[in-house]
């Protein structure tokens, strides 16, 4: 079982990955929507890759609000 | 379909309808392709019941004016069946309804809901917990808060469970109480989270008659289907995703999750009939069929060409679904084979993209309306399609065009029993807005002799994103406070330098700085309005600056006259001059 750093960890490295962004522009308290300069599409794309890595469902209306990468991490762990 | 004009308001209809069309499918809620609900109206109305007699044991629709705030109650909710729920039980119990936008941040919802006054709100947990944990929360004082979707052990902070909350209405019939034409249905906020909310009243009448007019040219019957995928609280999907089919007894498809793949996948399921996007999500659709269209073989793509040519030519005078169905299945089997027209609008859409769907046999029903007109005042009817115009005006609708010029080019105003009551709580915008009866639009636009709106650009200082989002450079100044300037102004760059246009629309910050800036001074604040700019949401963000070295003109309360301040940029400096940020 993974701590809720480690989700948060690997959130960043393929966020980094799958928007071409270098890893250490990316923090934890980040907003990702202009940290990695997505639209709202490109924000399903995102969460659709995280429930690839991670192997759960991530409804959209759970996510509704949610900016930064440590909610979105928060979010994740409670359905891991 | 029932004839509306019997009706004194919405509850009254729907009421109807619902017994009506008692046996019909009305609500499909379906998530990942897993259905979750399917309701017929008989079912909707044994849901909706107990959801309005607990609101009315909770005070709901008792005091004796309805337009008391202790009337209004709002929904903060994505797409789904409750969200129609809520919108019935609020109306039937003699409710004014405010709608609010999802997508907003927390902050936002709470200035609404202050403005608005609502003293109920029906929302979900995830939204909820945005608001509790906002600035401001401590303030907002409701009656009472529903919300859905929490978790066994969620936090509620003074919020009741949506089961827990319908089961206090079960076994109890509620109170029916019906309205007057004139009075409030729904209080409808256009824009304006920053400064000056706009919460346009609308009333029964404006939302029967609009629907009556709509109706006429694209009905709706049972059988429809319609993919509810703009948000609810839009003008456009209360009326064509709710009101709309509704009164006509059709189907309304909520999606839970709306990723591409699930789109894709319920059009087929589902067989949609008729579907409404805003100009950016069609032109992501027309992106991804091009893309697909080039991966053929050149022998393939000379066949398809020569297919959709003949399309064309055959369905000039009117769309013929039958035959466009039969002359391009591969295209129209990935819509599902039923769809028959995609409503768009929200936004400035691109006549190209319009005619590419159109020559594929999907027409596209675009249309021109604004939040203070209730949904549409003009749109195409396809008798025939046109795509470089926004339609004609909607039967029982007025629209001229206001001091023209040579080109017969000025401001588009709306006279009609869809033109909203008023601006709450704010006489003086509204008086400037609705004049002698005619909404002055602030859009400039032209009628050609067969009666079409072209709209040319914009006469007031505000953008609209190609995502469908009014934004008033007002709203985004608050970002920009505190910069190391002697004063600042953000305008839309279309109302300083007119622009006979409506796509791609920026926004344009005007700096004066302390008197006689060094070149350091200048890169300093170069560096700092890009960090501003990138902590913003994309939408929000301003194109450019401008360094403008003259006192801004201001009125005897020193509010900046940026009328004025527009004229006097656009006589002393081109367009070229904004720096880009």
């Amino acid at each position: 079982m993974r701590t809720v750093e480690q989700t948060l960890e690997e959130i960043l490295n393929l966020a980094a990955e799958h928007f071409r962004v270098p890893r250490g522009q990316l923090s934890p308290d980040d907003d990702f929507f202009k940290a990695l300069r997505l639209d709202s599409l490109q924000a399903l794309e995102l969460l659709t890759r995280l429930e690839q890595h991670f192997g759960v469902e991530l409804p959209d209306y759970e996510f509704q609000g949610v900016t930064d990468f440590r909610t979105l991490a928060d979010r994740i762990q409670a359905r891991l | 379909m029932l004839d509306l004009r019997q009706y004194q308001s919405l509850q009254e209809a729907l009421r109807d309808a619902l017994e009506t069309f008692r046996n019909h499918v009305c609500l499909i809620e379906s998530d990942r392709g897993r259905e979750r609900h399917r309701l017929t109206y008989g079912q909707f109305r044994e849901q909706a019941q107990p959801l309005a007699r607990a609101l009315q044991d909770a005070g709901l629709g008792a005091e004796p004016d309805p337009t008391a705030p202790a009337n209004r109650a709002a929904i903060l909710m994505t797409n789904q069946s409750r969200w129609l729920l809520a919108a019935y039980a609020i109306h039937s119990s003699g409710g004014v309804l405010v709608p609010l936008d999802y997508k907003l941040t927390g902050r936002e919802q709470l200035a609404l809901l202050a403005h608005s006054q609502a003293r109920y709100l029906i929302t979900e947990w995830f939204l909820w917990q945005q608001i509790t944990r906002s600035e401001g929360f401590a303030d907002f004082r409701p009656r009472c808060v529903v919300v859905t979707d929490a978790p066994a052990d969620a936090e509620l902070c003074g919020a009741v469970r949506w089961e827990e909350f319908v089961a206090r209405g079960a076994g109890r019939e509620p109170v029916f109480r019906p309205r007057r034409r004139s009075d409030w249905a729904c209080i409808v906020y256009s824009s304006g989270t920053g400064g000056r909310p706009k919460g346009c009243v609308l009333t029964h009448d404006n939302y029967l008659e609009q629907c009556w007019s709509l109706t006429r040219w694209y009905p709706f019957w049972p059988g429809v289907r319609y993919l509810s995928i703009l948000p609810t609280n839009h003008a456009i999907d209360f009326m064509v995703g709710y009101i709309g089919p509704f009164v006509c007894g059709a189907a309304v498809v909520h999606l839970r999750t709306l990723r591409p793949e699930f789109v894709r996948e319920a059009f087929v399921t589902y067989r949609i009939t008729y579907v409404s996007l805003v100009p950016m999500v069609l032109k992501n659709l027309e992106r991804g069929l091009r893309q697909r269209l080039q991966e053929l073989s050149p022998l393939q793509r000379r066949l398809f060409a020569g297919l959709v040519g003949l399309n064309r030519a055959l369905t000039r005078d009117r769309p013929r679904p039958w035959l466009s169905r039969r002359l391009l299945p591969s295209i129209h089997r990935a819509f599902g084979g039923e769809l028959r027209a995609i409503i768009v609008g929200g936004a400035f859409s691109d006549p190209q993209t319009l005619q590419f769907f159109y020559d594929l046999g999907i027409p596209v029903a675009n249309g021109y309306g604004l939040t203070e007109a209730c949904t549409a005042v003009t749109v195409n009817n396809l008798k025939p399609f046109r795509a470089d115009t926004v339609g004609q005006p909607l039967p029982g609708v007025e629209v001229r065009i206001v001091d023209p010029d040579a080109d017969g080019i000025g401001e588009v105003a709306v006279r009609g029993r869809n033109v909203m009551s008023h601006y709450l709580n704010d006489p003086e915008l509204t008086a400037e807005t609705i004049r002698d009866g005619w909404l002055y639009t602030g859009d400039l636009g032209r009628l050609d002799p067969d009666g079409h709106l072209r709209l040319f650009g914009r006469k007031k200082n505000m953008i609209v994103t190609a995502g469908g989002k009014n934004i008033y450079p007002e709203d985004v100044e608050a970002f920009f406070e505190g910069l190391p300037v002697k004063e600042f102004c953000i305008f839309a760059a279309n109302y300083i330098w007119p622009a006979r246009t409506l796509g791609d629309e920026q926004l344009v910050l005007v700096v004066r700085p302390e008197p006689e800036p060094e070149q350091t001074g200048r890169e300093a604040l170069h560096r700092e309005l890009a960090a501003r700019n990138r902590r913003l949401l994309d939408y929000k963000r301003v194109h450019g600056y401008l360094v403008w070295t003259h006192d801004f003109p201001r009125t005897v309360s020193m509010k900046i006259k940026r009328d004025v301040l527009a004229a006097e940029i656009r006589a002393a400096v081109e367009r070229s001059a904004v720096v880009p940020l």
